[in-house]
């Protein structure tokens, strides 16, 4: 089942159009990866599927139903891109009060609060004000009072900025975890390599616009350009062929990139004839980096008259 | 407990437990208190401290004894000696300070010079003033060839005492204390207005440069948020109007203790401070011919009222401006406009409580809270009364309802502060 699905939304501001016609629907459980360039119009979608600004077209469901910030909101957590904390409140407090505006009672926030600290082994900041933390402490506060309500669905605007590599580890950790629980998480970034590492599903926004929708490993495939690497040792004659161009030579490794409709097996049985040993084969898939910048390059790095800075 | 309450709850609780809350309720009433222990207590000590002054005294003007009854001064004449020669001299026979007067026409009052080693206290110097005055004076008054004991006998000192006739009976009142009654009314309204104002506004500020205020809004509506501070301020500003009450009726009853034995009738007995004592009496006299319930009823509501209208107000202006302080000021300047007129107006209705200027005051919503105050303890026409607060009322209605738009969109922006014109969109763009 679907747990959101968007339906042509559309949200403008005086200069320009923030989010531009979009559609796409989040599953279940899936980690689902929401990237574009700066400016792009993803702090603006975000902004609307948590109900803080309203579409001005256009649909969101929620677990089928349209989505009513008023009484969905229990179901979401938000942690934006902008950390947000009031800076001379005590911690412990602070957790307790913003679980108690999504509707917890107070007994149950504290106890959650409790638990999620002795998880991330924070026991001991409950008496401390974010002012004395570090960025990366905040971080994790952040990060805890955004799932503390175990929210259906979590969106997290770049998690992972500032963090160091143990504690952007136990994060991810976390985010799996929540996704094997059953909730279902919409991550934002522009870090590629995490979105490979972690997202099922990916759409790419630039401009506005949905330019690229499906699963990693779908997308992959899609943008592949059939590319291998040959681990062997190749002289230059034996590289004038018809069934494949040289992308790259050096000494022990090839990379090529096959032409008319040949195979793989094609190449292989070439070599083979030419007498040469072959150590390695396989195809090389475009990272989602390259696959980004192809897809973006050629627009302008920042759109023109921005009211908001969204990223 | 519904969001909005936990987030008045929030808001209240963080402004009360804090250091700086408690220190300045508790220091502001012992502070005024204080000082006004030490007005009385350096009067009393500059009245008791005999000063002892040499005089030369040329013109003969002080040789009737008679004059000189004033204890503070020690008066010792000094002859064979000129100003000039005195002044190298005064100070190693011992005296503090000496008076020089020398011949002069009666008829054309001029100044003496007193040499010192430090300056005069002002109880010295206007008791010996007064001796002057009186020493020519009555000078005068034999050259013209009247006795002056006769004079004495003849001149008058009359106080104006004013009897309230209301339905309790007769009250003595005391226009004096009326009329501070309003301005301490309106001077309190004004200040509150302005200092809880710039909380609210500080307050909204804090939430969106530390960005907390989009988590919030995913929680609750901005016009909650919104809502939530200014009440919660309110509710600290009350509080701290409350403490501040008790800890002043406490005090000033405790203070009378603390005085040395007989001061009050030290103070009684020094001219200079002949009001002192008396006042008290008539301060007491003033305040119960005042209608305390009244004033107190219409002071709470115009507080609230004005303070509602403006902390609206002020928390747009938080919501739309960044982490400049600048621009903040900017937009700042036309809110407190209309607070120092109704300031000015106030003081003006003071000693003209029924001009059109006062009326108009205490009937524009934006002025009201402050001007009526002006106004509290003169008699004010119903019709008067009734408007001022249902104007107030739709005016707080009004602005709360068109800042909660500017603040709801205002609060998730950032970059440039908007311009009036874009202000005015969000003000009155459907929702």
């Amino acid at each position: 089942m679907h747990l959101l699905e968007l339906q042509n939304l559309k949200k403008n501001f005086a200069t320009q159009k923030a989010v531009d016609d979009i559609s796409f629907t989040i599953e279940q459980g899936s980690i689902f990866g929401m990237l574009g360039p700066n400016g792009a119009g993803k702090t603006t979608l975000l902004r609307m599927i948590t109900g803080i600004f309203y579409p001005d077209s256009g649909a969101i469901l929620f677990n089928g139903k349209t989505f009513d910030p008023q009484n969905d909101f229990r179901n979401i957590g938000y942690m934006p891109e902008e950390r947000g904390l009031y800076k001379k409140m005590k911690i412990g407090e602070q957790a307790v009060y913003l679980a108690r505006l999504k509707g917890l009672s107070s007994a149950e926030a504290t106890l959650k609060v409790k638990e999620w600290f002795i998880k991330f082994e924070m026991q001991s900041w409950w008496n401390k004000k974010v002012e004395d933390l570090s960025k990366g402490m905040q971080q994790k506060l952040q990060f805890v009072t955004t799932v503390l309500h175990e929210p259906k669905l979590i969106i997290l605007d770049e998690p992972f900025s500032g963090l160091d590599p143990v504690n952007a580890n136990l994060i991810k950790d976390e985010i799996f975890g929540l996704a094997k629980n059953g909730s279902t998480i919409i991550f934002s970034t522009h870090r590629m390599e995490q979105v490979e590492e972690i997202c099922n599903h990916i759409v790419l926004i630039n401009k506005g616009k949905k330019i690229l929708d499906g699963t990693v490993k779908q997308v992959k495939q899609d943008f592949k350009e059939n590319i291998y690497r040959i681990g062997a040792s190749v002289l230059p004659e034996h590289l004038a062929t018809y069934i494949f161009e040289v992308v790259k030579h050096q000494p022990d490794e090839l990379l090529i990139r096959l032409t008319h409709d040949s195979t793989p097996n094609d190449v292989l049985q070439y070599f083979i004839s030419k007498g040469i040993s072959i150590q390695s084969f396989n195809e090389v898939l475009p990272s989602l980096n390259d696959i980004f910048i192809k897809q973006v390059e050629g627009t302008a790095t920042a759109r023109q008259f921005q009211p908001i800075q969204s990223s | 407990m519904s969001k909005t309450g936990l987030i008045i709850s929030r808001e209240y609780f963080t402004r009360v437990k804090k250091k700086s809350f408690l220190l300045t309720t508790i220091l502001v009433p012992i502070v005024i208190i204080g000082f006004w222990i030490a007005i009385i207590a350096v009067s009393i000590k500059g009245g008791s401290d005999e000063t002892s002054m040499a005089v030369i005294d040329k013109a003969g003007l002080l040789s009737d004894t008679s004059i000189n009854k004033n204890k503070a001064l020690k008066l010792t004449f000094i002859n064979n000696e000129t100003e000039e020669s005195f002044t190298k001299k005064y100070k190693t026979q011992g005296y503090k300070a000496f008076l020089y007067i020398p011949e002069f026409n009666l008829d054309s009052t001029r100044k003496f010079v007193v040499h010192s080693s430090s300056s005069l206290s002002m109880s010295t110097s206007s008791s010996l003033e007064r001796l002057l005055n009186n020493a020519i004076e009555n000078k005068r008054l034999i050259q013209k060839g009247i006795d002056p004991h006769v004079f004495k006998k003849i001149s008058s000192n009359v106080d104006v005492d004013n009897i309230i006739d209301s339905e309790e009976g007769g009250k003595r009142g005391n226009a004096k204390v009326a009329t501070a009654v309003s301005f301490a009314c309106g001077i309190l309204i004004y200040m509150m207005m302005i200092i809880y104002g710039t909380q609210v506004m500080r307050g909204v500020m804090e939430e969106k440069t530390s960005r907390i205020a989009e988590v919030i809004v995913s929680s609750v509506k901005p016009f909650q948020l919104m809502l939530g501070k200014i009440i919660g301020i309110g509710a600290v500003g009350l509080t701290q109007f409350a403490i501040w009450t008790i800890l002043m009726i406490g005090l000033s009853s405790i203070i009378p203790l603390f005085m040395p034995a007989g001061a009050m009738e030290q103070v009684a007995s020094n001219p200079a401070m002949a009001g002192e004592a008396g006042m008290m009496g008539t301060l007491m006299q003033g305040m119960s011919s005042l209608p305390i319930f009244k004033i107190v009823s219409l002071f709470l509501f115009y507080f609230l009222g004005g303070y509602l209208t403006y902390a609206s107000l002020f928390a747009a202006i938080g919501s739309v401006v960044s982490e400049d302080q600048q621009d903040a000021q900017q937009l700042v300047f036309p809110v407190l406009m209309p607070i120092i007129l109704g300031f000015v107006i106030m003081s003006n209705s003071l000693s003209n409580p029924h001009s059109n200027m006062a009326v108009f005051g205490s009937l524009f919503p934006l002025t009201s809270p402050i001007v009526m105050m002006g106004r509290i303890t003169y008699d004010i026409p119903f019709w008067q009364l009734a408007t001022s607060m249902l104007l107030l009322i739709g005016c707080f209605l009004f602005f709360t309802w068109i800042t909660g738009k500017i603040y709801r969109t205002g609060i998730l922006m950032y970059g440039k502060k908007p311009s009036w014109k874009e202000m005015m969109k969000w003000a009155f763009k459907r929702s």
